[in-house]
């Protein structure tokens, strides 16, 4: 017995028994008399139980239990409404400036439409819908948008950075005043690393990164807000440089531009989830007011580069987090199965427990480039400290500074695709290239948790 | 209304009771179910409206978006989390919040449902900080008998409630978020009903049931009721937000009365022969010039920020806007508030209210003559506000005026204080339901229904008859106590002080004495309910007379910052112990003294008459007659 329209078990048999699929009008009998009559509902795999679910005729969705003395018999059928002309947003024509921004769909959903029968959403992002949907880009910039592809943030892979790279290098060719990638935001961060890394030799408009916390078939998205945002940074921005706009605080008040290579989310729900690590944000940028106002007074201008891509990663690199367990193992395992380059986020100043030295040292001979972050997130790899820091480093570990895990990954994934050598990577990794490091931490940049 | 025959109309009600649940957290988050005076941090947002897979968005939710909405969020830290402030996914279904639900369900013989889906209902006025109220059927159909007439149970229904409204500030509105959240139940009956007693009797019915589960809350706010009202040739009307019990029945009278005076206004305007098509071809004409000069204030504001003043000429309404449809409201107002909300407009003038707003006889000559409106015959309309409004609000009127042709627009109204209602926004076409898949589906199972089992309200006969056999209520002490709001306080409290105070001074406390002092217009409602416990505490304890109860209540209502201990003090209630009872007594019998030298121990009734006089109330009779007795022997022993 295969599955039905997400029915599985004695529901999915009896249903094919009655001839009956979703969107028909059904009348269930239950075993003691009582009748429930509705549209029948696919069910969504996963959810588990003996229940067929049906739309009310007031809307409302029930679950009826199925067993043997269940009756099921279609009364009908409801047709099916046909999409009419989409009803914009704004009335009379969009005016937009002379500014051009190329919208990059890379995930996440930015603009969606929602099944009212069904709850599905599915997401569109074509230029004619965004016109209708969220015609405030328009103030800013006339837009284009086109989609690379349209995946789970968590199915993200170094081999479509290449792929976003491209494309975002083909839009700046073809001369828009900045782009906008939209992104599923679990795995934003290391995105927008791995493109500042990509560009970093050459980029003459900024590029922004932007996506959702709330979905945008809600009432409540704050899809919309960040898009405008980002819309707004890549086309009036005076910098040049790959960065993560996202809500600056719970409300719609302003967004921030962080650098790609310095960004992290940092709440698992929260719409400001994004938040510069041992930096300060590069920009505040208020979409309603069309204003953006530098926080670090220091960036690349825009329109003083030429474009230089320097496209390609190495999909052979891990990232792991030290454990009071057995992490020798690990990094073994990890040996074994030929991954080339090995990101640990240390203890504090970086460390590993110094069982797991003799691993470090297998892992250089056997040429895995081995970098070390720290799992505090906030402040500075030292491994000159502590007796184990140093013979880590006599082992051979590139201790990162104060670089993000996310950054430390895209670079060496990065830097693995281009070095020669492992003495390669190592120079690459101890250059910075686009800001994701510095030696210099004022005070006020550990404000996370807030102040009591 | 006098005159009104309901069955003759075909009056059809039904009524949607929504009563806030009391449990111990809300629906969709850990946060307490309750208010709060705290203030919280603020946030501002905006909603948007949302676009179905067939291309359309829901014309309200666009049309709020399109006036520039933002709500501003007051989020006390105590009450609310980040599933109130849409910062988080909703937790699971509150168990505890199901289970009272499907108790009043089993009361109802509803059906209940196999698996509970909760659902997105679409709410853009920024009640709801995610855009929409998340409810859930849990069972369909029951009845309830009240005065002998069956009426059918449509659905019952675990959704959150919405928050709080403080007020508005230009496009801004306020919203506290402490009331997000609170589980309701919402009880739908079938449109029964057919007089607006009825209709009252049915909310009462409903309530008492609801109340009888023992977890409900009370007060002012924690029980609302909708109406849907029609008449035959009519239109269903929803009407939300009656707060109040008794105000149901003026409610339906008024929504009754607007209806057929609608449709003698349609019936009018047909006999004079007012056309669609006449109304199409009316235009609206800028009357700036011609008015410029004009001391309405109205209008001067207006041209003073750049306006311009619109008229249109409603051919044959000559009388119509004046018409009355309900007390106190004319169908010129109608036509108002419909361009208050679609064109934003502060209001507009009609012919039948003038002169008047400044406006001279010798300028509505003008006007009617520029318009082309024979006096006597046609109506006008002025507008006067920025172009784009005023032309906006002029479509809406005409709009408005076409449907009168009609009879009665389908809307969604509000309840006003005084039972009259006014225009809230048309009645939303197929609900925008669609289901919340944050939340996964509940069973309804086995555990639950025991559990739902010890929410199962006992018929009130029931209770009746339990208070009168185990308190030795009289039947119509128990009968108002099963009434009352506070229903479980006051079977708490006859627990609590058996032995110690008698069942019928501590029911007749609660029903009879707070029920004298709201006669006398205080609010013992909103006195806590601790408070009042502590109270018959007191008196339990001997700490103030019996009869003193009723003035602490009082001054509980006037002084709600007061504790009980407070008011015992602030009105000297405090009885006296011996020893104070000993100092007043020394006093007098020393005053007294050479009387009782005179009288022996005769002068004990002019003691006690001076001694009670000042101590009544305040101390205990037989203590004071007892230590009296003691001074006077102690004077006459000193004399011996
Ligand atoms: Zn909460």
């Amino acid at each position: 017995m295969g599955e039905y329209h997400g029915y599985t078990g004695i529901v999915a048999e009896v249903l094919r028994k009655a001839g009956v699929k979703p969107g028909d009008l059904v009348r269930i009998r239950r075993g003691d008399g009582a009748e429930f009559e509705g549209v029948l509902m696919p069910r969504y795999s996963l959810s588990p139980g003996p229940y067929v679910v049906v739309k009310l005729r007031n809307g409302y969705n029930v679950g009826v239990r199925v067993d043997p003395s269940t009756s099921i018999e279609r009364v009908g059928e409801v047709p099916r409404g046909k999409p009419g002309e989409p009803m914009p947003l704004v009335e009379g024509p969009l005016k937009p400036p002379r500014e051009r921004v190329m919208i990059v769909g890379a995930g996440g959903t930015v603009a969606s439409r929602i099944d009212y029968e069904t709850g599905a959403v599915k997401p569109y992002l074509s230029v004619d819908e965004l016109s209708l949907s969220v015609p405030e880009l328009w103030r800013y910039a006339d837009i284009d948008a086109m989609q690379v592809f349209q995946i789970l943030s968590e199915d993200m892979k170094p081999s479509m950075w290449s792929r976003i790279v491209d494309e975002v290098a083909r839009a700046i060719e073809r001369g828009y005043d900045g782009v906008v990638v939209t992104h599923g935001t679990d795995t934003m961060a290391y995105t927008a690393a791995a493109l500042a890394f990509a560009f970093h030799k050459g980029l003459p408009v900024p590029v922004a990164l932007t996506g959702a916390q709330r979905s945008s078939d809600r009432p409540s998205s704050d899809a919309a807000f960040n898009l405008t945002a980002a819309v707004l940074t890549a086309a009036r921005a005076p910098f040049a440089e790959v960065v993560v706009v996202m809500h600056g605080e719970t409300g719609d008040s302003y967004a921030l531009a962080h650098r790609g290579v310095r960004v992290k989310k940092m709440h698992s729900s929260r719409r400001d989830a994004f938040q510069s690590v041992n930096a300060p944000p590069l920009a505040k940028v208020l979409p309603y007011e069309g204003k953006i106002e530098m926080i670090d007074q220091r960036y690349r201008e825009r329109g003083r580069e030429e474009l230089v891509v320097e496209n390609g990663f190495h999909e052979r690199v891990a990232l792991i987090k030290h454990f009071p367990g057995d992490i020798a193992s690990v990094i073994d395992a990890l040996v074994d199965k030929g991954f080339k380059g090995i990101v640990i986020e240390g203890t504090g100043f970086g460390h590993v427990s110094s069982d797991a030295i003799k691993s470090l040292e297998r892992a250089r001979e056997e040429g895995v480039a081995v970098a070390i972050v720290t799992q505090t997130i906030f402040g500075r790899v030292n491994l000159n400290v502590y007796s184990t820091g140093r013979m880590m480093l006599a082992a051979g570990v590139i201790p990162l500074e104060d670089m993000t895990a996310e950054a430390a990954y895209a670079k060496l994934s990065w830097a693995l695709a281009r070095a020669e050598s492992l003495e390669e990577v190592r120079r690459i990794m101890l250059t910075n290239l686009a800001g994701e490091m510095s030696g210099r931490h004022h005070l006020r940049l550990y404000t996370h948790t807030g102040r009591w | 209304m006098p005159g009104l025959d309901y069955k003759a109309l075909g009056v059809k009600v039904g009524l949607e009771i929504h009563q806030q649940l009391d449990t111990t957290h809300k629906l969709f988050c850990e946060c307490p179910a309750e208010l709060t005076d705290d203030e919280g941090d603020v946030f501002l947002r905006m909603l948007r409206p949302t676009r179905s897979e067939l291309g359309d968005v829901d014309p309200a939710a666009l049309f709020e978006w399109r006036r520039g909405r933002m709500y501003r969020y007051h989020a006390p830290p105590s009450h609310t989390c980040l599933v109130e402030a849409d910062e988080e996914p909703p937790h699971p279904i509150n168990r505890e919040a199901v289970a009272i639900a499907l108790g009043v369900a089993m009361a109802l013989r509803s059906t209940i449902v196999d698996e509970i889906h909760v659902m997105r209902k679409t709410v853009i006025d920024g009640s709801n900080t995610s855009g929409f109220q998340r409810t859930a059927i849990v069972a369909l159909g029951g009845a309830i008998e009240v005065g002998g007439k069956t009426v059918p149970i449509e659905t019952i229904v675990v959704e959150e409630d919405a928050a709080r409204k403080l007020g508005e500030q230009g496009r801004i509105v306020d919203y506290k978020l402490d009331r997000l959240g609170i589980p309701l139940i919402e009880i739908a009956t079938a449109p029964v009903i057919e007089t607006p007693e009825e209709a009252k009797r049915v909310a009462l019915a409903i309530g008492r049931l609801l109340r009888l589960t023992g977890k409900v809350k009370r007060g002012l706010g924690t029980i609302r009721q909708d109406l849907n009202v029609s008449i035959r040739g009519g239109a269903k009307t929803e009407i939300k937000g009656v707060q109040r019990l008794e105000l149901i029945p003026k409610v339906v009278e008024n929504e009754v009365l607007r209806q057929v005076r609608l449709l003698e206004i349609k019936d009018e305007l047909r006999r004079r022969g007012l056309t669609e098509e006449a109304l199409r071809e009316v235009r609206p004409v800028d009357l700036t010039g011609l008015l410029r000069a004009s001391k309405s204030r109205v209008i001067k504001r207006a041209l003073k920020s750049g306006g311009k003043v619109l008229g249109v000429k409603l051919p044959l309404m000559h009388g119509i806007l004046g018409r009355e449809v309900m007390p106190g409201r004319r169908f010129g107002g109608e036509v108002a508030d419909y361009a208050r909300f679609w064109a934003g407009v502060a209001g507009i003038i009609h012919s039948d209210e003038l002169p008047g707003y400044g406006i001279t006889e010798e300028e509505i000559e003008r006007i009617a003559e520029v318009l082309g409106v024979v006096r006597g015959r046609d109506a006008f309309v002025l507008v006067a506000d920025s172009e784009e409004k005023a032309r906006k609000a002029i479509d809406v009127v005409i709009w408005r005026v076409k449907m009168a042709l009609e009879g009665v627009p389908e809307e969604t109204r509000a309840a006003l204080e005084d039972g009259t209602t006014r225009y809230m926004r048309p009645r939303p076409g197929s609900a925008r339901m669609y289901p919340e898949t944050d939340i996964p589906p509940q069973p309804v199972t086995q555990d639950l229904l025991e559990e739902a089992k010890r929410y199962v309200p006992k018929p009130p006969d029931a209770v009746v008859k339990e208070l009168v056999e185990r308190y030795g209520l009289s039947k119509d002490l128990a009968e108002a106590v099963v009434d009352d709001e506070r229903f479980r306080v006051i079977v708490e409290a006859l627990e609590r002080f058996k032995g110690s105070l008698e069942p019928s001074y501590v029911a007749g406390f609660f029903i009879v004495t707070l029920r004298g002092l709201r006669g006398e217009g205080l609010d013992t409602d909103s006195i806590p309910d601790e408070k009042l416990v502590e109270v018959l505490e007191a008196v339990a304890k001997g700490e103030v007379a019996r009869e003193a109860a009723e003035s602490i209540a009082g001054y509980l209502a006037k002084n709600p910052e007061a504790s009980v201990d407070e008011a015992v003090e602030a009105l000297g209630l405090r009885k006296m112990g011996r020893e104070e009872v000993e100092k007043v007594l020394e006093e007098i019998v020393a005053q007294l003294r050479d009387e009782i030298l005179k009288r022996g121990e005769r002068a004990m009734g002019l003691v006690m008459g001076r001694a009670m006089a000042k101590l009544r109330g305040r101390a205990d009779g037989r203590l004071v007659a007892e230590v009296a007795r003691e001074k006077i022997r102690e004077v006459l022993a000193r004399r011996g």
